[in-house]
Order: structure tokens, then sequence, then C-alpha cells
């Protein structure tokens, strides 16, 4: 058991998958001698070699094209786009190849990539470096959309996602790449995609969430706690496809629930999840859904970055008006 | 001195053998055993019978429009015929007559051509992909199909075709690119058949030849008659071998023309002339292909016709079989079908809906 940042629990991820299936091959700009701008890839050139770590040249859309073609070849490509905001380049291959590439061929032919990318806000970066688009990638069918929270479920998803026949985009959340660390096991542990976990148990409201809201989710279900409200506290994990059962189930339990995200709040996935509780647990709620989201504006320049950003006391603010209704 | 001029080395060849006439260069003409020389002529009129065809079917309603690839069969099966059974052929959207040298099946490409997604349906050993309908995003994955070939350990390298206007696409770009950088064994076949749907050629590019794009990325270029189907061979078997042996990728260019529509929606008369039209027309890939053929004895007007019967029945069958298996799918719907490995609840939950006559997505009374 060793205490380890997401950042490094990426790397055992990738090195652990690396060592049991040669097929397994990374590939992006600087994952190579640089071991990637945040050392996610560190050292591991030195362990695999420049042809199972490529470093290419700086080119997104050539980046992903490869590696469908490798991937349709019989490898097992791990192509790493430097932050989220420039992977808009390489979205015509995603969109227009990768997640229908088995469909078009009717089964004949597949994609098993996993394409990793850093995403959202609060590491005081430069323009392009903040967003959380992840809606743009969950509205494609034949993608599977995941998000880790911590680093225990980093490791266990992108185990995951890398045996996952189909194309999977791994959002990493860069502001807790080294925010905390977390006790990551030995042994080798594989998480389901698809399925959310219940992070927290209570009976008086649900709070959806994921990625790097996860910690100021948390941070308020305590607060909460201390005004003897129980708030149970959903991390989704995966955005697509998503885990309605659980969602349902809670919801159904409590009969209230907010959702938070950073993305901006109009078409966000807030938006679809409130849709699925009114649907599904209608006759359950007590009150409307609440959402607590980034507005609909450009990420700031980092010195107000953190005004954008949900936080402890957003959060609050909509579950007490959900409480309250 | 501080400015001279760099010695690169570059040069970039034109090469054509076979004329409009149908007079050969014989120093040039490859070896070609008689039997894959036919076989050859036969596809490319296979292909364009089936573009005419299609043409009828696509009139009468009964397809949707088609990409035809008359003009260019010469290009597509000279260069085709360069590769080994198991090398990839990675395809855009017209590539008919390079389709029938690797025995795609006509009744699939009708099924396609009417609408129906099983049409597409590919063998896990093809080593072919779908129609790529995006211009030039094809060629990345070509590169790395190749790529991922030589990290298998595998012989097998990747043959990729496109047009004149995917040359302005950053994929391209972005393919010679990688290819170059990573020597990957894969051949790159531009058809460059002067439009891209209404825009000519020189609006794509200032460069006077495509092939000279291949100067830029380190990689041999050549410029070939794309309507003589011996440069086409010659210059492919050439970029294959290289390919094969050292890794080194090669971009083709094969002049040639459309000699109709960019597809059935279009039309052309819109932004060409007669006068161009008929230009081309006389420099036909398949009428010198056969005189040439003709003045070795290796065909005549007997073996033409009895050819041209067999064509017309092989598509005739096809059209059949296509008919039949339309008959079969069309009161069904898979439309949920291969969007994943397994289905996910969610699909599952939305197809059930909509098996029942519901929306995807509701309420339940549960």
């Amino acid at each position: 058991m060793a205490e380890l940042t997401m950042v490094e629990a990426i790397n055992l991820a990738l090195r652990e998958e690396m060592q049991r299936d040669e097929r397994v091959v990374l590939l992006g700009e600087d994952v190579g001698v640089d071991g990637g701008i945040f050392r996610v890839t560190k050292d591991l050139i030195e362990e695999f070699g420049e042809a199972r770590v490529m470093d290419t040249p700086l080119a997104e859309s050539g980046i992903l094209g490869f590696a469908i073609g490798m991937a349709m070849r019989g490898m097992i490509p791990v192509p790493e786009l430097q932050f989220s905001g420039f992977a808009y380049e390489g979205f015509h291959q995603l969109e227009s190849h990768a997640s229908r590439m088995r469909w078009r061929s009717q089964g004949g032919l597949s994609v098993p990539m996993t394409v990793r990318m850093p995403y959202g806000a609060g590491v005081r970066a430069l323009e392009h470096h903040s967003e959380s688009r992840e809606v743009f990638y969950a509205h494609m069918p034949g993608l599977k959309i995941v998000v880790p929270s911590g680093p225990r479920n980093a490791r266990s998803l992108l185990l995951a996602a890398i045996r996952d026949p189909d194309p999977v985009v791994f959002f990493e959340p860069k502001a807790s790449y080294r925010a905390f660390r977390e006790e990551v096991p030995d042994d080798e542990e594989i998480a389901e995609i698809g399925k959310a976990v219940t992070v927290r148990e209570g009976g008086d409201i649900t709070i959806v969430a994921y990625g790097a809201m996860l910690p100021r989710t948390i941070e308020a279900a305590e607060a909460l706690a201390k005004d003897s409200v129980s708030a149970e506290v959903i991390d989704l994990l995966t955005i697509s496809p998503l885990d309605w059962p659980t969602v349902t189930a809670s919801v159904r339990k409590t009969g209230r629930c907010v959702v938070v995200h950073e993305a901006p709040l109009s078409y966000g996935p807030g938006a679809e999840i409130v849709a699925r509780v009114m649907e599904d647990s209608f006759l359950s709620l007590e009150a409307p859904v609440g959402r607590v989201a980034g507005p609909d504006v450009h990420v700031p320049y980092f010195a107000r970055e953190q005004r954008y950003l949900p936080d402890c006391a957003r959060i609050l603010g909509v579950c007490k008006s959900v409480l309250d209704y | 001195m501080p400015r001279k001029t760099l010695d690169l080395g570059l040069e970039i060849e034109h090469l054509s053998i076979l004329d409009p006439s149908g007079e050969a260069d014989n120093e040039l003409v490859p070896q070609i055993p008689d039997d894959m020389l036919l076989r050859g002529y036969r596809t490319m009129i296979k292909a364009r019978r089936f573009d005419e065809r299609r043409l009828k079917l696509q009139r009468s309603g009964r397809i949707g429009t088609f990409a035809p690839v008359t003009g260019q069969e010469a290009a597509q099966v000279g260069t085709i015929a360069a590769l080994a059974e198991n090398d990839w052929f990675v395809p855009s959207y017209r590539e008919t007559a390079a389709h029938f040298w690797r025995d795609t099946d006509p009744a699939d490409m009708l099924l396609y051509d009417a609408g129906y997604n099983e049409g597409g349906k590919l063998a896990e050993d093809g080593r072919l992909t779908p129609l790529s309908v995006p211009v030039g995003t094809q060629m990345l994955q070509a590169a790395g199909i190749a790529h991922a070939a030589r990290m298998l350990g595998a012989d097998d390298i990747a043959m990729t075709y496109f047009g004149d206007g995917a040359t302005s696409q950053g994929d391209f770009h972005e393919a010679m690119n990688f290819a170059g950088v990573f020597d990957c064994p894969v051949v790159f076949v531009c058809q460059n058949n002067q439009y891209a749907i209404s825009v000519p050629r020189a609006r794509q590019t200032r460069s006077e030849t495509l092939a000279q794009k291949a100067v830029a990325y380190g990689v041999p270029g050549i410029q070939v008659d794309g309507n003589d189907i011996f440069a086409c061979y010659v210059a492919a078997h050439e970029a294959v071998e290289r390919a094969r042996d050292t890794g080194t990728p090669t971009l083709i260019e094969c002049v040639t023309y459309r000699m109709e529509m960019h597809t059935t929606a279009d039309d052309p008369t819109r932004y060409r002339e007669d006068d161009e039209v008929d230009k081309w027309r006389k420099r036909d890939p398949i009428e010198r292909f056969g005189k040439w053929l003709k003045g070795r004895d290796l065909l005549d007007d007997d073996a033409i016709a009895t050819m041209e019967d067999e064509i017309k029945d092989e598509i005739e069958t096809a059209w059949q079989t296509a008919s039949d298996r339309i008959e079969e799918l069309k009161d069904t719907d898979p439309m949920f079908a291969h969007i994943y490995a397994e289905e996910t609840p969610e699909l599952a939950r939305q197809r059930k809906r909509m098996e029942q006559g519901q929306n995807p997505g509701g309420w339940s009374d549960g």
C-alpha cells in the first residue's frame, strides 16, 4: 500500500498495463523524454523504450488519427493530449472515426484506445488550459467518458479503460493531480466503467458530483452534517454511460438532489441529470433539483478563476435552497 | 557566404509509359504476367459498367447517391495491384475499381448505396478499412496501421487513397509528417482528378505539382500519368517495395480526371466546359490499355464481348443479391447494434422503449 498522488497513481496504472500487455503504447507531445508536462508518464520511456513511449510531432489530429490506425491494426494505444483545450484539432478523429468504427464496419474493426487529457480550472494556467468540456464528448455515441476524482480510482479506472474494447476518453482533473494523496493498494484493483460510487451515505439530500468538484462537494456535505443534515454524495466517475440506477435509488430515498460540475451551466451534464431525475423520480421529489455549475462564460484568466469555479459556499447555497423549498 | 542556395537534391519525377494511342515505351513497361494484365483490364471495365448501372439505379430511386469512378480506373487498379494480399487498403469513397481488384462484393456495395449499414460490414481480417467520407482523415489511420504492423513484427504495409482536394486538409500534412517521422510503411495515392466537387485543382494549391509536397516531409514523391496503368503500377510497385524493405513512405500523384459528376447530386456543367471533358475523353485509361493488349494479341473483340457479357451478368447478379437482402432487411431495425462491444444498460433501455413504439427517453410506470 502506497500513498500516491493522482499523477503517481496514473503513472502506476500506465506502467502496470504496459508490463501486462506489450500492445499498450503511449504517444503524445512530450510524453517520452520529458515524462509529460505534468510528469504523468515519468520514467516510462526508460523502462519501455521510445517505441512504446512515443514523443510525437505537435499535432493532435495526427496523434489521434495515428492512434486509431494503430488500434485497428492490433495495438492498444493510450494517446495523451496535453490539455483538453488543445483537443479540438483531434476532435474530428474522435467524432468521425473512433466513435463510429465498430458501427461503421458492423463489428469488423474496433478502436480500443484510451485518450487521456487533463481538464478543468484551478491551476493558475493560461487561456485554453482550464476548460471543462466533457459534454462535447459525452454527446457522441460510441465513446465512454471517464472522470476520476482521486488517486485510487484514477488507477483502477485507467486499468479498466485500457482494457475496454471501445474508445474511452479519460478526463484527468488536473486541479487534483497533486492536491492530495491516497492509499493505493499494491494489488491490482480494477474499477467498472459505467458505475458510480456512493462515497458518503445520507438520507436528506443527494449530491451528485465528479472529478475536481468531488473534494468541494465532500467539504459541503461535512458542513451540512454540522447542521444535522445528512447528505448522500455520489461520485459519478463515468459520465457516459452514466449509472442511472445508483442516482435514481439515492434520489428516491432522499427526495432531494443537487448536481455539481464546473462545466458551464447551460447544456451541462447537470441538465441531463436533472431531466433524468425528473423522469425517474418525479413522485419522490420534495423540491426542484438544484444545479451548481460554472456560469456560461469563458473561464476567466487565472487571477479570477476561483470565482468561476463552484466552491463549498456555492454548493451549500444551492443545497440549502433545495432543503428549504 | 551569408546567402546561398541549398542543394537538397530535391527532384520530382514524372512517369508516363503508355500513351493515349496505346503506344508504350517498351523499356519502361513492367513485367506483369498476362493473366494479371487481363484481370486488371477486366477490373477497369467492371468498375465503369458498375458506375453506369448504379447511375440508372440511382436515377430510378433504387439506390442513393454515390461517387462515380469513371476515368480514374487506371489510377486505382494500377496502384492497388502492387499490394500483396495481406497489405491494407485504406480507401476514401471513390475507390470502386480498387475495391473490385480486392474482391469487395458488388452486392455489398449496392446494399451500402441503398442505405443499409449491413453493406459496410467488414471481415475482421479483411485488411480493409471502411469507406471514409470526411476528406483526408483516413490517411492518418493508414500511417498508424502501417506503424503498428511494424511494431508487431509483421510485414504488411498500407496504401491509402485520396484526391487533390484532400491535400489542402491539415490531416494530409499530419499524415505525411507522422509517416515521415516514424518511418511508416505506407503509400499515399493521390488521385488528382482535377476537381474537388466544383473547385478546380488550381484553387487547392499554388504548387506546380501535388507530388512535390512530399519534399517537405523528407519522403519520396512522384507524379505519374494517372490514366496510364503501367506508370501507376511502376510507381506503386517501387513505393510498396520501398515501404516494405525500408519503412519509407511515398506520395504518388496520379494525374487523372473525373469524367462524371462528383456524386449523382452534382451537375458538372456548372463548373467545367465540354471541351475540357472531351480532351480528357481522348486520354481514356481503359481505351489505351485495351489497344496495347490487342497489339500484344492478349485481347481481341470477341474476348472483350465475352468479358462484357460476364461483367453484365455479375452486376445483375449482384443487384439481384442486393435486392433480395434489401427485402430481408427492410423491416429490420438494427440501429442499436455495434455502438459498443457490449450494449450499455442505457442503450438497452432506449432500444426496448423504441421497440415498444415509445420515444427513447421518458418515464416508466416502475
